[in-house]
């Protein structure tokens, strides 16, 4: 049951969008992110919503997966409609006791809606094209530099891939020790906050030890595999940038001025 | 390949209890390319002398030397680990990647073989452990046997000499024990790698080249499968068994049958009870 | 000896309406009677586990029903928690699902979520402690201080003490050394003798199911392929061999003599049998 979530929901497949070096996705959503802020008009907003959409396209992303991975903020979403809806002041539209409905408000929660949608798409575009390995590699390089300033990017690359890797056999233990305990009598469904959350020592204890001794293992192993920290290290997938990512690049970077204009200019 | 000398090791002590020396003065020596099996009860310090062997534990005493090379000496370490690699007890806690390319490629990264090599290197690997089929795939879906092979094959993307194997079935079911063993077998005698098996499993013995009994620390018998087999009260007493087949040519013998305790596999053993029961037919050689 | 346990036509269906959907079990249906020591042997695939977890309530079945005493064990589904209590299930390397500050509490753990308390509670924790070879003075050690085998027994011991009425074993002695297999089915056989319960062993080992059972169920893709007592199943060694399970080795020597002429019934399984069986002929052969 457990099993069946997919972090970051990575489909692997053959399009433009899979095809593009990690490290300019990663610089394309943060492109998207500032031009997203950025945005004030609905026209800019229109803009931006296009290109996740032809990006979309491109991705060859169902629009079921898509509107998939808004559940888990539909809550943000509503919290911040209401509050933009009934809390700007402005030209009062309609009223109910003391809650007002302004024109502006109106105009604002849509486009603070829209922005979170857009964003959370967006990044959700990136999780579904590029495989958590990509990802790290990509941040790994794109981090390179920080390594003058002692920051231990290769390490902390290392962790997060090996964390991405455990995952799911982690997700698999919790599953086994779940069910050795609930062969015992263990009930995870009854009672108020306190006891729920005290009924999950039975599982969190036997996990973070099993975790610890994993760590332990697989540590003796990578040793045993000549591991020795990042100096001298290569890689069997050389990152390297193509025709195609200075394409997306530069159109990113276009939209993203072509936006950020628009608001300037107050269009 | 791999020689140790008056070997001593002794596992620091636990909250009042007494240190445990595990290995108490061993003295073999490894050939190359052959196949040994070590086995032991729990306790008997076998998996403690595989670990000397490429310096995750070093010496308390003696020395163990690697093709010459002395496992204390700190610039060797790596240069040791590259020679003789290791395959665990868990398929899972072994994994470092994944995709299983990845994983296989992890060795020759850290010894910063170019980028063209090591993408040989991992295709030759897998094609030896017969995982070829399974490049991109996620390693945590594939069965325990098949994790196996796969850290096999990340050990051999090292180009070692020898694999240390600790254990690496005892947590498999019986398919995935023999997906491994043939194909530590097949690496032996194909690319001449020494493989030494630590294993609890009496039967793994039967087509080792060489069969070292560890009990309390100490090498207690050493020799080929055969002849360490037949010593059946010796292995009993140190609360190991024997494989079926011995342990009833040993009640057949007990009760005056006169059939050799060397007939260590099923067809053997068969020849050796249907040649003491029908003298005079043909004889069948039971040695 | 009445029926303690009924599996009527049990499937389930795993990823139903995905295309991953499989059937993991597929129209079982055996019983198991009180008392009995049942051993249930299979690939990893077979639906062992699928099977077993159904037998608990742990598992729901997509069709068909499991009867417990008579009673379908989920005709109230808010009580399938007693269920639990009365079919222990001893999962594979349980050793790592302990997690109390001393044996002792990780014990009583079961029983205290039957409700035991006081006086009932410590005897339940203490008999079993002992049915396992666990000493007293262990009782108040941390279990992580204990040995791997002996964390084992602990585990075993925290089911045995809500006192099942049937005991369910995965592969007790996985990843045992021979020594510490035999210990521990010893104390399996003794407690299977002196409690009289019922107990299902699930194994890869033909051998071991061959040592300790009085019956055996063989499983494969997801159906029965044999039920029956041991000699009945493997008199069809060849069958089992075919099918890619084994023969304890002592079956496939007395295949192997019988091959070469000897008249030896290839459904022996024990050395102590083929060697009687043996010495038999020899008597013969020297009367001639």
């Amino acid at each position: 049951m457990l099993k069946d979530i997919t972090l970051g929901q990575y489909f692997p497949g053959n399009t433009p969008a899979h095809k593009l070096d990690p490290r300019t996705k990663i610089l394309l959503v943060v492109i998207y992110i500032v031009a997203l802020f950025c945005a004030k008009s609905f026209l800019s907003y229109g803009l931006v919503a296009l290109t996740l959409f032809a990006c979309v396209r491109v991705s060859k992303v169902g629009l079921k997966a898509l509107v998939r991975g808004l559940k888990p903020v539909v809550i943000i979403i509503l919290f911040t409609a209401v509050l933009n809806l009934f809390f700007t002041p402005g030209q009062v539209l309609f009223q109910l006791g003391f809650l007002k409905i302004t024109d502006a408000g109106v105009s604002n929660a849509l486009r603070m809606v829209l922005r979170i949608m857009l964003l959370i798409m967006g990044t959700f575009l990136l999780t579904y094209t590029t495989s958590p390995i990509s990802l790290t590699d990509g941040l790994e390089r794109l981090l390179n530099g920080l390594k003058n300033f002692h920051v231990p990017v290769h390490e902390l690359a290392m962790m997060m891939s090996i964390a991405l890797r455990f995952i799911p056999t982690l997700i698999e233990e919790t599953d086994k020790i779940m069910s050795a305990q609930k062969a015992r009598g263990a009930d995870f469904e009854s009672g108020n906050l306190f006891e729920k959350a005290k009924a999950l020592i039975p599982i969190l204890v036997p996990l973070f030890i099993s975790a610890f001794r994993r760590a332990d293992e697989l540590a003796t192993a990578m040793e045993c595999r000549c591991y020795h920290g990042g100096e001298g290290r290569t890689k069997l997938h050389v990152l390297r940038y193509e025709r195609r990512d200075y394409a997306a690049l530069i159109s990113g970077v276009v939209i993203a001025a072509a936006v950020i204009t628009l608001g300037r200019l107050e269009l | 390949m791999i020689k140790t000398k008056d070997l001593t090791f002794t596992y620091p002590a636990e909250e009042g209890e007494q240190p445990v020396q595990a290995l108490r003065g061993v003295d073999i020596a490894i050939e190359k390319g052959s196949f040994v099996v070590v086995l032991g009860h729990n306790g008997s310090g076998k998996s403690t002398l595989a670990k000397t062997f490429n310096a995750v534990l070093l010496p308390a005493g003696g020395k163990v030397y690697v093709e010459g090379m002395d496992t204390l000496d700190e610039e060797l370490l790596l240069a040791v680990r590259q020679r003789v690699g290791m395959v665990f007890q868990n398929p899972d806690n072994q994994i470092v990647a994944n995709v299983v390319e990845e994983d296989v490629a992890f060795a020759p990264e850290n010894l910063g073989v170019p980028s063209p090599e090591i993408r040989k290197r991992v295709d030759d690997a897998l094609a030896a452990v017969g995982m070829s089929e399974f490049v991109t795939h996620a390693p945590h879906l594939l069965s325990g046997g098949q994790k196996q092979r796969i850290a096999i094959a990340g050990v051999i993307a090292m180009e070692p000499d020898c694999i240390v194997l600790d254990e690496a079935t005892a947590m498999l079911d019986p398919i995935g024990r023999q997906e491994v063993l043939s194909t530590v077998h097949r690496l032996n005698q194909e690319k001449g790698i020494t493989v030494i098996l630590i294993t609890h499993h009496m039967n793994e013995a039967e087509e080792a080249d060489r069969v070292l009994v560890m009990d309390d620390g100490k090498v207690a018998m050493d020799g080929a499968p055969r002849e360490v087999f037949s010593h059946v009260e010796e292995l009993r007493s140190m609360g190991l068994t024997v494989p079926d087949t011995v342990a009833l040519l040993y009640d057949l013998r007990q009760e005056g049958m006169d059939v050799p305790l060397s007939a260590l596999t099923v067809d053997e053993c068969a020849d050796a009870i249907t040649a003491a029961l029908t003298p005079g037919k043909t004889e069948k050689s039971t040695k | 000896m009445k029926d303690i346990l009924q599996i009527e036509h049990l499937t389930h269906t795993y990823g139903a309406g995905t295309p991953f959907q499989r059937n993991a079990v597929e129209d079982l249906s055996f019983t198991v009677k009180e008392g009995e020591f049942l051993g249930i042997i299979g690939h990893t695939g077979s639906g062992k586990s699928t099977l077993i977890q159904h037998l608990n309530g742990l598992l729901k079945p997509t069709a068909g029903r499991i009867l417990l005493d008579g009673k379908d064990i989920w005709a109230e589904p808010k009580k399938i928690r007693d269920v639990r209590f009365r079919v222990g299930l001893v999962f594979q390397y349980p050793e790592y699902q302990l997690f109390e500050e001393t044996v002792y509490k990780d014990i009583a753990f079961g029983p205290i979520n039957q409700g035991k308390t006081g006086e009932e509670l410590d005897r339940c924790v203490r008999t079993a402690a002992k049915l396992v070879g666990l000493k007293s003075e262990a009782l108040d050690k941390s279990p992580f201080e204990l040995s791997g085998g002996q964390k084992r027994r602990v585990a075993l011991a925290g089911v045995i003490a809500m006192e099942p009425e049937v005991l369910i074993l995965d592969e007790p002695t996985a990843g045992l050394d021979p020594a510490g297999r035999e210990n521990l089915m010893a104390n399996i056989r003794d407690f299977h003798r002196n409690r009289g319960g019922t107990v299902i062993l699930v194994s890869h080992s033909m051998d071991e199911i061959a040592q300790n059972v009085d019956r055996i169920l063989v499983l494969k893709s997801a159906h029965i392929l044999m039920d029956g007592a041991p000699r009945q199943v493997f008199a069809r060694g060849q069958e089992l061999i075919a099918a890619g399970l084994d023969v304890p080795q002592v079956t496939r020597v007395a295949m192997a003599l019988r091959d070469r002429g000897l008249p030896i019934d290839p459904a022996v399984y024990t050395v102590e049998e083929l060697k009687r069986a043996l010495l038999n002929l020899r008597k013969e052969g020297a009367a001639c």
